[in-house]
């Protein structure tokens, strides 16, 4: 357990500083695939099973459609060409060392509590009990919240929406296209 | 495996994020760098519960919540991607805060 803790820790920090190393932006992806495939084992590794699976499979299907993007919309996605694209980097790298120094103070400053309260049978129960009982107005703003974002998603991707076609009180009879189709009526 | 080394773990990540989100200039990269932020986020709270409380289901809740944060935060910022795109056929953060020439 130690050892599996402490080479998944390493692992993820490592594909992490990886991500802005690397030459080209479809290895900085799966390097950030990698990071939270390491991530999400030590999640399996304090007893939460579903949570651990569910961070993992949703960074394998998060981290492919990235990789689709990258390759749509990125210059140098093979990583032919070496390529860096960065601004202000050593003020950048001093107020990150700076946070972690900070973080890291004061993880070893805290008298963090210690709880004695056994771990329950099955988290996931617990977690499932919680959402559907007590926690339930989180489930309710998280599932508007989704529903929200994929409204938002779709209005600022389409291109030429009802409004561009038929006019802003779409009272146009045919739609105005670059290019006329369909059929004459 | 205590729940210090959690959490310098989480904080380890933080930093990498916080470094790429402030100095990359490609948008789609610093979604990346917020991205590790969150993970920290997920990573840190699952350490909490497990030392600290895990008689209640609050940490496992705010892994959920951070798991939905980081999926909203992925879709709408490839939504801004294509939207900005799309008007200023630009794909750089720089690039996109000059005025339209």
């Amino acid at each position: 357990m130690e050892i599996v803790f402490w080479v998944c820790a390493v692992g993820a920090v490592a594909m992490g500083i990886a991500v802005f190393r690397v030459d080209s932006m479809a290895r900085a992806t799966f390097a950030l695939l990698a990071s939270f495939l390491f991530a999400g084992v030590t999640v399996l590794l304090v007893e939460l099973t579903y949570l651990g699976v569910l961070v993992i499979l949703m960074m394998i299907m998060e981290m492919v459609v990235m990789a689709v993007f990258m390759v749509m919309y990125m210059m140098n996605p093979a990583g032919l060409m070496p390529m860096t694209m960065v601004h202000n980097q050593k003020g950048s790298l001093a107020i990150a060392v700076g946070t972690f120094a900070v973080l890291a103070a004061g993880i070893y400053l805290v008298d963090w509590p210690t709880s004695q309260a056994s771990r329950p049978d099955e988290p996931t129960m617990q977690l499932g009990e919680a959402l559907m009982g007590p926690n339930m107005l989180t489930m309710i703003v998280l599932g508007l919240a989704l529903f929200a974002t994929i409204i938002a998603t779709v209005v600022l991707a389409t291109n030429r929406g009802r409004y561009d076609r038929y006019g802003d009180r779409l009272e146009h009879r045919s739609p105005r296209d670059p290019v006329r189709g369909g059929i004459d009526r | 495996m205590s729940l210090q080394d959690y959490l310098l773990l989480a904080a380890a990540l933080f930093s990498v994020g916080l470094y790429g989100a402030l100095s990359q200039q490609s948008i789609v990269m610093i979604m990346m760098g917020i991205e590790l932020m969150v993970n920290a986020v997920i990573v840190g709270a699952a350490a909490f519960w497990y030392f600290t409380s895990p008689d209640r289901p609050d940490g496992q809740v705010v892994v959920v919540l951070a798991v939905t944060a980081m999926a909203i935060e992925m879709a709408a910022g490839f939504a801004v991607t294509t939207a900005v795109f799309r008007a200023r056929d630009v794909d750089t953060t720089d690039m996109a805060a000059d005025l339209k020439d």
